[in-house]
C-alpha cells in the first residue's frame, strides 16, 4: 500500500515514531529486570548462607565449636532448674549414605537415654569397603528440629572430614550434652548423620551392578 | 517514517510455503503455531499421563521400572506445564492481545518469532532427555519437576538434558513476556486507557510481568545445579558446606508465582466469556484488575509453603501460612466477581460458557483444598501425599487448561471464520470434565488415607480409589480426540461466523477483534482506529 507511504498522515507518523522510542525504554527496563533477577538467584547464595548463621539453621558447625564454650558453662556445673535435669531424655541415633559407594555406616549405639546437663559419648562405626582411599564429612540432621539449639556438640567427627583407606573401619567418636533449656515437650531427640564422600565425581559414578534398568519388560 | 516503510514489505498476500511459518513475524500466524505445538505436547504429555495410570491400575510393578516411572511423572508434569498451558496461553496472547488493543502485530515481531522457534528445540532436548537412559546415558531423572538435589546431582545425563531444555524455555518465556508487555503498554489504539482494555489483556501484562520476575531465578538455580554436577561446586552438596534447601527455596520462588502464570490468562478469558453469555457487564471490572495485581505480589512472597516440611521456624512457617491462606481473598473475589456478573443475567450456555461455569465451580474447589494444604500442622500431614496431586489437578486442569479450551471454543469462529459445531462441542465438554472429575476426585480420598504420590507401587488398600482414577483418566484422555476432531472439522469448514459471532460480546470492556471480520486479514489495523 504505498499510498500511505507516501502519504502519511502526521499523525501516524509521529504514533510511530513514539512508539518505537517507548518499546526501545520498555524493552531495555524489562531486560534490566531480567538480568537483575538472574543475579538475585545468585544473591541467594550468601543471603541464604547469612540467614541460616544468623538464624542457627542448616549448616555443618550450627551448635557445635561455636557454641562450644557456651555449652562448658552449663555442662560444668549443672545450672539449669532441677526438675529440669532430672528428666529422662531419650536420644536415638541414625545413619544414611549418600549416593554410590561401598560403605558401612551405622551408629555403635541405637539410642541412649540421658539427662539435660550430662555430657555423654558415643561412636559411629564407618568402614571403607571399597577398594580405594576416600576422605568422608558427615552432615548432622535433629529431629525436631526445635530441638537443634539445646543439642550442643562438644566433640564430634562431623566436625572434620575423616580419611579412610582401602578396607580401613574406624569407631568416630561423638561428645554431646542436653542442654538444660530444651523444651519441656521433648522427650525424644533424634540425631541423623548423613556421611558423603567429598570427592563427588568418583561417588557419583553409576554402579553398574546397583543401578537400576529402564524400560524393560 | 522508517516503520511505516517497513510496513510496506508486508503489504502483500501471506507469504506461501514452509517459510511463511519458518520466517514468520505475522503475530496471527505465530499465535496458530504456538496453539498448534501446544495440543502436540498436550498429547504427548496426555499420553504420559494415560502410562501412569496404566501402571497404577494394579498394585505392583505392571511395564514400568520405578525409575522410567518417575521419569514418566518428571516429564509429564514438564511438559503440561512448560509445553502446553504456557505456550497455549502465549498464542493465545499472540492471537488477541494485537487484536483486541487495535495493534497491527506484537511490538516486536522477530523477536517474537524467535519465542517461538525456541520452543521445538526445547521440546527436542525435552525428549532426549527421556531416551538417552535408553542409550547408557545413565539413571533416568526421577525428581519429580522439583528437580531436588541430592537426587538430581545423581542422576545420568538427562538431567543435564533437561536443565538446558529449562534454559532454553526460560529464554523463550522471558522474551514473549518481554514482548507482550511491550505490546500492552506502548501499541494500544489510541483513546484506548488501561481501565478500558478487555481483561484478558490485563491478566496477561500481571502474567507477563511475572514471569520476567520468575524465570529468570528458575535459570539461576538450575544453572548451579548444572555446576554442582559438572564443574565441582557446592551449591547444594552439603559435604562441601552447600545446603539442598537453598535449591528447594530458589526452585519454590520461582514454582509458586508460576502457578498464577498458567492461572491468570484462564483467568483472563473467563473475565472476556463470562461477561459476553450473561449479556452483562463485567461485575467488578476495576476490583478484578487490583485483585490480579494483589494476587501478584502475594504470590510473589509465599514460595515456603511447599516446604513446611524441612524444617523451619515456627515464625518463619506462620508467615507463609498466614500469607498463603491470604491469598484466597483476591481469588474468592475474582470467583464472586464472576458468579455476580452471572447474577440475574440473561445466560445462554454454549460450550465456552459451560466451561467458564464448570471452572467457577471446580477451582472453587482447589482454593478449599488449598486452604487445607496452607495449614501447617494439617499440611504435615498432606505433604506428597495424593492430596497434593489431586489439589494441583484441580487447581491447574480448571484454572488453567479448561480456560484456555474455553477459549479456543470462544475464539475459534474468530480465527477460523467458521461456526464449531455446537453438539460436539458440548458433548466435549461433558465427557471432558466427567473424565477429569472421575480421574482426580478419589486421589483426595487416597490421598487423606496415606497414599504417596511418585511412587510406582502402593499398598492393596488404594486398589479401587487407583482403579477409578485410572478408568476416568482414561475417558478423560480419549475425550481429546473428540476435541482434535471438533477443531480439524471448524478449521475446514462449517457455518459462517459472522464479524461477531456472540451476541453479547460487545457488553461491557470488549476487544476490538469484534470490529474485524472473521476471520481476520492477514494484516490487521495497520492504521490504529480510535477508541471513544
Amino acid at each position: 500500500m504505498s499510498e500511505s507511504d507516501q502519504n502519511p498522515s502526521q499523525d501516524q507518523t509521529d504514533t510511530a515514531t513514539t512508539r518505537k522510542t517507548n518499546n526501545k525504554r520498555t524493552v531495555l527496563t524489562l531486560a534490566l529486570v531480567t538480568v537483575l533477577m538472574f543475579g538475585f538467584a545468585f544473591a541467594m547464595v550468601p543471603l541464604y548462607r547469612l540467614v541460616c548463621s544468623v538464624a542457627g539453621w542448616n549448616s555443618i558447625s550450627t551448635n557445635s565449636a561455636e557454641a562450644l564454650a557456651a555449652v562448658k558453662t552449663t555442662t560444668s556445673d549443672t545450672e539449669g532448674t532441677v526438675e529440669n535435669a532430672a528428666r529422662d531424655i531419650k536420644v536415638q541415633f541414625d545413619a544414611t549414605i549418600n549416593g554410590n559407594v561401598a560403605w558401612e555406616f551405622k551408629p555403635n549405639v541405637r539410642s541412649v537415654t540421658v539427662k539435660p546437663g550430662e555430657k555423654t559419648t558415643i561412636s559411629y562405626y564407618v568402614k571403607n569397603h571399597s577398594d580405594k582411599t576416600v576422605v568422608t564429612q558427615s552432615i548432622p540432621g535433629i529431629t525436631p528440629w526445635q530441638a537443634t539449639k539445646h543439642f550442643k556438640k562438644i566433640e564430634c567427627f562431623c566436625f572434620e572430614t575423616q580419611t579412610l583407606k582401602a578396607g580401613e573401619a574406624v569407631d568416630m567418636k561423638l561428645q554431646f550434652v542436653v542442654d538444660t533449656d530444651l523444651p519441656d515437650d521433648i522427650s525424644t531427640i533424634t540425631l541423623s548423620y548423613t556421611i558423603m564422600d567429598t570427592n563427588r565425581t568418583e561417588s557419583l559414578k553409576p554402579d553398574k551392578s546397583n543401578l537400576p534398568s529402564v524400560g524393560s519388560l | 517514517m522508517s516503520t511505516t516503510a517497513t510496513h510496506d514489505d508486508h503489504h502483500h498476500a501471506p507469504p506461501s510455503g514452509f517459510g511463511r511459518w519458518l520466517f514468520s513475524t505475522n503475530h496471527k500466524d505465530i499465535g496458530t503455531m504456538y496453539l498448534i505445538f501446544s495440543l502436540v505436547m498436550l498429547f504427548l504429555g496426555g499420553g504420559m499421563a494415560m502410562l501412569i495410570r496404566a501402571e497404577l491400575y494394579f498394585p505392583g510393578l505392571q511395564f514400568l521400572e520405578p525409575d522410567l516411572f518417575n521419569n514418566m511423572v518428571t516429564t509429564h508434569a514438564l511438559i503440561m506445564v512448560f509445553g502446553v498451558v504456557m505456550p497455549a496461553a502465549a498464542g493465545m496472547a499472540n492471537w488477541m492481545i494485537p487484536l483486541q488493543i487495535g495493534a497491527p502485530d506484537m511490538a516486536l515481531p522477530r523477536l517474537n518469532n524467535l519465542s517461538f522457534w525456541l520452543l521445538p528445540a526445547a521440546a527436542t532436548l525435552l525428549i532426549l532427555s527421556i531416551i538417552v537412559p535408553f542409550f547408557g546415558g545413565g539413571a533416568p531423572v526421577n525428581t519429580g519437576w522439583t528437580l531436588y538435589p541430592p537426587l538430581s546431582v545423581q542422576a545420568g545425563m538427562g538431567m543435564d538434558l533437561l536443565i538446558f531444555t529449562l534454559h532454553v524455555l526460560g529464554i523463550s518465556s522471558i522474551l514473549a513476556a518481554i514482548n507482550i508487555v511491550t505490546t500492552i503498554l506502548n501499541m494500544r489504539a489510541p483513546g484506548l486507557t488501561m481501565m478500558k482494555l478487555p481483561l484478558f489483556v490485563w491478566a496477561w501484562l500481571f502474567t507477563a510481568i511475572l514471569l520476567i520476575m520468575i524465570m529468570p531465578a528458575l535459570a539461576g538455580g538450575v544453572t548451579m545445579l548444572l555446576f554442582d554436577r559438572h564443574f565441582g561446586t557446592s551449591f547444594f552438596d552439603a559435604a562441601g558446606g552447600g545446603d539442598p534447601v537453598l535449591f528447594q527455596h530458589l526452585f519454590w520462588f520461582f514454582g509458586h508465582p508460576e502457578v498464577y502464570v498458567l492461572l491468570l490468562p484462564s483467568i483472563g478469558v473467563l473475565g472476556i466469556i463470562v461477561p459476553t453469555f450473561a449479556r452483562k457487564p463485567l461485575f467488578g471490572y476495576k476490583s478484578l484488575v487490583w485483585g490480579m495485581g494483589v494476587l501478584l505480589l502475594l504470590g510473589m512472597v509465599v514460595w515456603a509453603h511447599h516446604q513446611y516440611t524441612i524444617g523451619m521456624s515456627v515464625a518463619a512457617t506462620n508467615y507463609f501460612m498466614i500469607g498463603t491462606i491470604l491469598i484466597s481473598i483476591p481469588v474468592g473475589l475474582m470467583l464472586f466477581n464472576f458468579m455476580f456478573t452471572m447474577w440475574r443475567g440473561a445466560m445462554t450456555f454454549e460450550t465456552p460458557m459451560l466451561f467458564a461455569i464448570a471452572i467457577i465451580m471446580m477451582f472453587s474447589f482447589a482454593g478449599t483444598t488449598g486452604v487445607m494444604l496452607a495449614v501447617v500442622p494439617a499440611d504435615l500431614q498432606y505433604h506428597d501425599t495424593y492430596f497434593v496431586v489431586a489439589h494441583f489437578h484441580y487447581a491447574l486442569i480448571p484454572g488453567a487448561l479448561f480456560g484456555l479450551y474455553a477459549g479456543v471454543f470462544f475464539w475459534l469462529p474468530k480465527w477460523t471464520g467458521h461456526m464449531y459445531n455446537e453438539t460436539l462441542g458440548k458433548i466435549f465438554f461433558w465427557w471432558t470434565t466427567i473424565g477429569f472429575n472421575l480421574t482426580f476426585f478419589p486421589q483426595h480420598f487416597s490421598g487423606l488415607a496415606g497414599m504417596p504420590r511418585r511412587i510406582v507401587d502402593y499398598s492393596v488398600q488404594f486398589v479401587e480409589f487407583n482403579q477409578i482414577s485410572s478408568i476416568g483418566a482414561f475417558i478423560f484422555g480419549l475425550s481429546h480426540l473428540l476435541f482434535v476432531y471438533i477443531i480439524i472439522q471448524t478449521v475446514r469448514g462449517g457455518p459462517k461466523a459472522g464479524d461477531m459471532p456472540w451476541e453479547g460480546a460487545q457488553i461491557g470492556t470488549p476487544g476490538l477483534e469484534w470490529t474485524l471480520s472473521s476471520p481476520p486479514p492477514f494484516h490487521s489495523f495497520e492504521t490504529p482506529p480510535t477508541v471513544k
